[in-house]
């Protein structure tokens, strides 16, 4: 390939990876306009103000991010809980009933919540589960278990029983060998279901808009939203809390995306 | 984040476990039957009380007359479909429905096909462009769109700004400059953000397949004196077929289902106006929820088929196999 070719699809390139970068630079532009030119038609203000980021957290939306941290936490720590066992299990034995499971994984996998919100809603409320974290860490986890369980599925089929095997021979109990052995080796698959399911439930929108009516007890999406309707809407805020919840999460994402994009082909291209 | 299917490759044959089954004291027997459920059995509740609990009872609701303190009054057969047939706008939303998918489903593609042959060339920096292009994957779609809405300003939004300093638009601050409050021009630019946020995924996808193919394919492409476009009709989209075709379900699925870009933006107004089938269900919600539940079953029906046709899809390569 010639030099120009080279230079004319980096600069091509480039520019596709600036425009989708422009959303959240102009998020973060947006948090630091300072107050009198919010509304200045300009690509950039005069000077940049970063108070919003501090004044943030005496604001109240604080809280709503902790709210957030708790339900992503306690989602992915559930998920593993949950799909580690399975996915060891089905990875390793066959046994009656095996294809039942995997198959009713996959088409979890394929609902989405939006699609159920009304029944959610009957439930949770019947159960007094709304305007709780709970109910949001239990919604979160089972629509994202399926992921995990076959990502985690994939890569501890990949590992050959035979470690497991001599690590039972040496005195380690099959628990041991799963700790010592197979959970070490799977670990690039745990990170990956763990990153990918805290993403999801930290970015979880529509559950939580019908789940929680109290502001106290609102993720920061949800309460970002109430900000919308309002009367005057406190953008510098609102985008100075959007910030902080997306660059981390982008980063994140950019330390699996390597194997998020290798569990998606796994099954899907080959 | 939009979920993603994954399919995970069929384990390798292990040797089953000797299972205790027939050998063994009654007891014995039981406990072998048993113990899978000790490992999926966590993983089978979940399921069941958060997927398949709602699914009951949201076609319960949809079957049942519910007042609006949320009070049953008990089974009223097809009374709530009859009613939401009726509602005056359901034809308006329905085809504004299949326009939303059909237009940003095709444009997803398109412009994913052409990411993907970019980002599969070599080119210094590679992996830091491919890296900018999965912040829409990563970060929240409910706040990428309200970032469009205010890149949408009429006064002060940059878009707007862009649009008058290359001319197109006039004057800023003008009704032809509020995109959003006229049904028309916001559902296009809805669409326009909803193929925004769908692209990293699918470029992905065909990144992934397109380094499956095998190189010795393009040498003998070569060696025939095949052109590069020829080579790419002729081989690449063809061997890109299943992952072309996974990709289309998932995005057909994720864009029938997305909630947060019309909410964000125009919450479906004015009215009902720029409402899909999942916006206008969760407008019902609020006037009555059985009817609400009437079109969600209505809703889920369409997931079912595109779900059935899925498996078929997917059933080819990956087989959930014992």
């Amino acid at each position: 390939m010639s030099a120009t070719r080279k230079i004319v699809l980096a600069v091509l390139a480039y520019g596709v990876a600036a425009l989708f970068l422009l959303p959240y630079l102009a998020m973060v532009v947006a948090a630091a306009r300072p107050a009198g030119e919010l509304k200045d038609p300009t690509y950039l203000p005069s000077r940049f103000d970063w108070s919003n980021f501090v004044t943030l957290w005496s604001s109240g939306l604080g809280a709503n991010l902790g709210i957030s941290l708790q339900v992503a936490a306690g989602a992915t720590a559930l998920v593993l809980l949950v799909s580690l066992p399975a996915a060891y299990f089905t990875a390793r034995r066959r046994f009656r009933g095996r294809t039942a499971f995997l198959l009713l994984v996959l088409v979890t996998q394929m609902f989405q919540p939006t699609a159920m919100l009304v029944g959610i809603y009957r439930e949770f409320v019947a159960l007094g589960l709304n305007n709780s974290i709970w109910g949001l860490i239990l919604v979160n986890a089972g629509f994202n278990l399926a992921f995990a369980t076959w990502i985690l599925n994939a890569y501890i089929s990949s590992i050959p029983v035979e470690l497991e095997e001599a690590a039972t021979v040496d005195g380690a109990g099959r628990l041991g060998a799963l700790l010592r052995v197979t959970l070490p080796l799977a670990w690039p698959g745990v990170v990956t279901a763990l990153i990918f399911t805290f993403i999801a439930a930290w970015n979880e929108f529509v559950v939580a808009l019908i789940l929680t009516s109290d502001p106290a007890k609102q993720p920061l999406t949800v309460v970002l939203d109430s900000y919308l309707g309002g009367y005057q809407i406190d953008w510098g805020h609102l985008f100075a809390a959007s910030a902080v919840a997306t660059v981390p999460v982008i980063v994140l994402f950019a330390l699996i995306e390597r194997k998020v994009v290798g569990g998606l082909t796994a099954g899907a291209v080959k | 984040m939009q979920p993603n299917v994954t399919l995970a490759p069929p384990p390798p044959p292990v040797p089953a476990e000797p299972c205790a089954g027939r050998r063994g004291t009654p007891r014995q027997r039981v406990w072998a039957a048993c113990q899978p459920l000790a490992w999926i059995g966590p993983a089978i509740v979940l399921i069941f009380s958060v997927v398949l609990v709602p699914v009951v009872l949201m076609f319960r609701t949809a079957f049942h007359d519910i007042d609006a303190v949320g009070f049953d009054r008990g089974f009223v057969g097809w009374a709530n479909f009859e009613a939401l047939l009726r509602e005056p706008s359901l034809a308006a939303v329905v085809t504004r429905t299949a326009v939303w998918v059909v237009v940003v489903v095709t444009a997803t593609m398109v412009c994913s096909l052409l990411l993907a042959q970019l980002f599969n060339q070599r080119f210094p920096g590679r992996r830091v462009a491919r890296w900018a292009l999965i912040a829409p994957w990563a970060a929240s779609v409910f706040m990428t769109a309200v970032v469009f809405r205010w890149m949408l300003d009429p006064r002060s939004g940059l878009i707007n700004i862009f649009l008058h300093d290359i001319g197109v638009l006039p004057e800023l601050g003008t009704a032809q400059a509020d995109w959003l409050g006229r049904p028309s021009a916001a559902l296009w630019w809805m669409i326009g953000v909803a193929v925004f946020v769908s692209i990293p995924f699918t470029t992905y996808a065909i990144l992934a397949g397109l380094q499956a193919i095998p190189a010795d394919v393009y040498e003998a492409a070569v060696l025939d004196g095949a052109s590069p476009w020829r080579t790419y009709r002729s081989i690449t989209l063809p061997l890109l077929r299943p992952a072309l075709l996974v990709a289309v379900l998932i995005n057909i699925m994720n864009v029938f289902n997305s909630f947060p870009i019309i909410w964000a933006m125009t919450a479906g107004g004015p009215g009902d106006q720029t409402a899909t089938t999942t916006i206008f269900m969760y407008q019902l919600k609020s006037s009555s929820i059985a009817e609400s539940a009437a079109l969600s079953v209505v809703n889920f029906g369409i997931v079912i088929v595109l779900v059935v046709l899925f498996l078929k899809a997917a059933g080819g390569r990956s087989q959930v196999q014992s």
